[in-house]
């Protein structure tokens, strides 16, 4: 085990280099370092170390159970909400350590759509405007709640329903509504845990294309299980494994020529 | 895993908290919950304290005493607890089998919607005020008792001592029959719930081996259910023990201990109710005062079992101890 | 002889499941039975004077309960003010906020006090609201219902709020509300349906309850101006009336004893249709 390391280790600092040395040019929005998460005693993800480039999309993929989600929801502190659980490690969002901020404002600038569409039980509008009024904005409501239904290519199918129930849109619709309301607070990034997972192929595409324009304003971190939507959709892909990051780059890279074993078998479909 | 201590990376800053009312909100509801505590506590605080005197005066001689005498400020609760046991224990004998009938039937004979809707009106019984069971039974069952019910029962078993005497209409047995109209909708309701969730299998296993349909339900069923059941009569018999103004209308209000249930009788309930603003006199209140400890003690009891035998059930589904 | 035996235990089975029928149908005509009367010799009792009138002297016929029907309306009020707030806040502080042991006291203390009979509330509100001050009043009387209507409300709120799916509450903080924000703008608006149903369930409750006025509202002929003066209530006029010698009163008792059922039982009727609806399990 520990001769394997080694090499293993050196590899991924290759592929990290030739990774970094693109992305150089382009700012980094999250720097993970060291990041390890436990439930308790049990530990979930164990030294990873990772960079979310800014303006870009960055997926993760791995079999379930790899940690991926957990890593995710570390990015804005949502694992707080689970009794025992710990951080160990270092976060940045622009330099400033996550751990040390307000979760709060944190929150603010970094927004997360769901696996499954969680709408309030309010109007689509008060959806949308939850979380402007919940952190104070004072403007126009309306031109912000519109602007951010077009972003999420919503818009055109609700504006003459905006005070109707969310309950009464379809399952991708709400999704996109969730995405909408997400992108009204104004993040920096967005998070995305497997938003698709619960949808139908055609709403998927919708869904990827909107990420696609989205890309320019808002850094994307998507969890996703379907390789062929990290492929598509990503810039970036990073591949973990038993709550370890084994593999990341970019995504063309990646997936034509994977450096690690782990990772090749992964893509070819042989385990996950 | 290293020893280094992590950064605590949950609970928000204490600061960040209080700024945005977290804290107290926090603060604000626990008070008010911390208010309930407050508020029993002193409830039994108050019963104890301000039984003191009677108490003091009578020890515990005042559970077998059968005098209550407000004239020469004699007091004992012996027939108050007689009464208070006696129309329970009617009203029982009463309520759980023709309540674990209705249950059978509501969960194993009727199909789901007539059973839910029936189940929906018994619950509707339960929310009668015991002010309207009292005046229902002032004008339909104390005559019913002395003109029919009375007769025909001393005409069959009037040689047992519980039904010899003159029947006035009111008195023990026709407090029992309207407490157990009052109690039998929890036996049924509870009850009912708990056989539901008896599994089909063993319903089944004893219907395959060629039982019929009453003896599964009986031998295999029932039983199976049985700490839940169990857990209902105690619940049913708790209400029963606090029952009120329904009893004092129909129970005579007469402080004797007797043999039979045709004579009027007292419970601790009624007396409380009737005697209670008429107190003259530190130590007469203080004895009232005293039966009000002594039936918050016994319901606290009963309560507590109830509790306890109906959680037994929902966790070991079935498995009696 | 097995053949006398399995009909023997053919006829016992159609004899004991055909009485379990009669049994549950025996219970539910009971609740008719109590309703017809009430209807027939109620109806016939109520008139206008009933309901805009005040008792008239003992003996004499006539007159109405204009001040029993107003006093049960301010005691409903206080028990309201009091009661629902403090089971209210309970409710979330169980739902939300509780750590483990001490929520688990507070949840055994509000059974607790479900379960105790209500005239030794009566007894409790009378040695802090009545004792101290020396007279009987509509405030006494109300805090004692006030305290009667804490558990069902602690236990509706706590149900109802728990019922609403976590994901709502990440969604609302992953926007970045705080947990007071969220439990006050996204979680009670979506559990006050159920909320509001089990409030209304308690103060019908509350409203049919006799024993805790006796000696803390302990009844009124005339009008109780204010809130510290004696007051009368539905309940306790049926009862006063009801075990009075004198028919008149008898019918009087009859007419407000429709009233009171009448009251409670649509409160109650309203209130587990809307609950049923919603699919949630009764209070």
């Amino acid at each position: 085990m520990a001769a394997r390391l080694t090499p293993k280790v050196d590899k991924v600092e290759t592929s990290e280099h030739s990774a970094t040395a693109s992305k150089k040019e382009a700012p980094v929005r999250f720097q993970i370092s060291n990041l390890n998460f436990f439930y308790g005693a049990k530990q979930a993800v164990f030294d990873v170390n990772l960079s979310i480039p800014a303006k870009k999309v960055t997926a993760l993929i791995g079999p379930s159970g790899c940690g991926k989600s957990t890593f995710l929801r570390t990015l804005n502190r949502m694992n707080d909400l689970i009794r025992h659980s710990r951080v160990v490690g270092d976060i940045r969002l622009d330099g400033q350590d996550i751990l040390q901020m307000d979760v709060v404002a944190l929150r603010r600038r970094v927004g997360m759509v769901f696996q499954r569409p969680n709408p309030f039980p309010k109007s689509i509008y008060d959806n949308v405007a939850y979380g402007l009024r919940v952190n104070g904005y004072k403007g126009r409501l309306d031109d912000l709640v519109e602007h951010s239904l077009r972003r999420a290519a919503l818009w055109e199918e609700v504006k003459d329903y905006l005070h109707k129930s969310a309950f009464a849109l379809s399952g991708g619709q709400q999704q996109r509504l969730c995405i909408a309301r997400a992108l009204a607070v104004d993040p920096e990034v967005l998070l995305l845990d497997e938003p698709c997972s619960a949808l139908d192929p055609v709403t998927t595409a919708k869904i990827e294309e909107l990420m696609f324009h989205l890309k320019d304003s808002c850094t994307m971190a998507i969890v996703t299980h379907n390789m062929q939507q990290a492929a598509r959709a990503s810039d970036f892909t990073a591949f973990m494994l038993d709550g370890k990051l084994i593999e990341h780059s970019e995504t063309s890279k990646l997936f034509t020529t994977p450096h690690d074993p782990r990772t090749e078998a992964y893509i070819t479909g042989r385990f996950g | 895993m290293d020893g280094a201590v992590p950064p605590q990376a949950g609970p928000r800053s204490f600061v960040h908290r209080l700024r945005d009312g977290d804290e107290v909100a926090h603060v604000v509801t626990l008070i008010f919950a911390s208010l309930i505590l407050l508020v029993t506590s002193l409830l039994v605080f108050i019963l104890w304290e301000k039984s003191q005197l009677s108490r003091a005066q009578f020890g515990w001689s005042f559970f077998w005493t059968s005098v209550w005498d407000p004239v020469f400020s004699h007091f004992g609760a012996l027939p108050f607890i007689y009464g208070t046991l006696v129309t329970s224990v009617v009203s029982l004998a009463i309520a759980v089998p023709l309540g674990l009938a209705a249950a059978i039937f509501l969960a194993e004979l009727a199909p789901r919607t007539l059973s839910d809707y029936i189940a929906f009106l018994i619950d509707l019984l339960a929310a009668v005020p015991s002010v309207i069971y009292g005046l229902f039974g002032i004008f339909i069952v104390v005559p019913m008792m002395r003109t029919t019910i009375g007769p025909a029962l001393k005409h069959t078993l009037g040689f047992l001592p519980i039904f010899k005497g003159p029947n006035y209409g009111v008195g023990f047995l026709t407090a029992g029959i309207v407490l157990s109209i009052m109690i039998v909708p929890f036996i049924i309701s509870v009850s009912r719930e708990v056989l539901l969730t008896v599994p089909r299998e063993q319903r089944e296993a004893a219907m395959g081996l060629g039982a019929t349909r009453w003896e599964a339900t009986w031998k295999v069923v029932v039983p199976w259910a049985r700490t839940g059941i169990m857990g209902s009569v105690f619940l049913a018999l708790a209400r029963a023990l606090g029952e009120t103004m329904a009893v004092t209308m129909v129970i005579g209000n007469d402080p004797k201990i007797a043999a039979s249930l045709f004579a009027p009788g007292y419970t601790i309930a009624a007396v409380i109710a009737n005697e209670f603003t008429e107190a003259t006199g530190d130590l007469y209140l203080s004895a009232l005062i005293e039966l009000g400890l002594v039936l918050f003690l016994m319901t606290f009891i009963l309560n507590g079992l109830a509790r306890l035998l109906i959680l037994a059930t929902e966790r070991g589904g079935g498995h009696t101890s | 002889m097995k053949r006398l035996h399995i009909i023997w235990r053919k006829s016992l089975n159609v004899v004991m499941l055909s009485l379990t029928g009669v049994a549950a149908f025996g219970v539910v005509s009971i609740l008719f039975l109590i309703l017809g009367y009430f209807i027939y010799d109620g109806g016939r009792s109520l008139n206008w004077a009933f309901f805009t009138q005040l008792p008239k002297p003992t003996g004499e016929v006539g007159g109405g309960m204009a001040n029993a029907i107003i006093g049960s309306f301010k005691l409903l009020l206080l028990a309201a003010l009091f009661g629902l707030p403090v089971g209210l806040m309970a409710g979330v502080y169980l739902a939300e906020f509780g750590g483990k042991t001490f929520a688990y006291v507070i949840r055994y203390t509000v059974d607790l006090l479900n379960g105790v009979p209500s005239i030794v509330i009566g007894i409790f509100a009378y040695a802090l609201a009545v004792q101290p001050v020396k007279h009987f009043s509509t405030l006494a009387g109300g805090f004692a219902l006030a305290i009667m209507v804490v558990p069902i409300t602690v236990r509706a709120t706590e149900e109802f709020l728990r019922a609403i799916p976590n994901s709502l509450r990440e969604g609302a903080m992953a926007l970045g509300a705080s947990k007071w924000k969220t439990i006050a703008s996204v979680i009670l608006p979506a559990a006050s349906g159920g909320i509001l149903t089990g409030m209304l369930l308690s103060l019908a409750r509350v409203a049919g309850e006799t024993a805790p006025l006796l000696f803390t509202a302990l009844g009124n002929q005339y009008w109780s101006p204010g809130w510290s003066q004696p007051t009368s209530a539905l309940p306790l006029m049926i009862y006063e009336y009801a075990i009075s010698a004198y028919d008149d009163l008898h019918r009087q008792a009859w007419a407000a004893g429709l009233v009171l059922l009448g009251m409670v039982l649509l409160a109650n009727l309203g209130c587990r249709l809307v609950m049923n609806r919603r699919g949630v399990r009764g209070v």
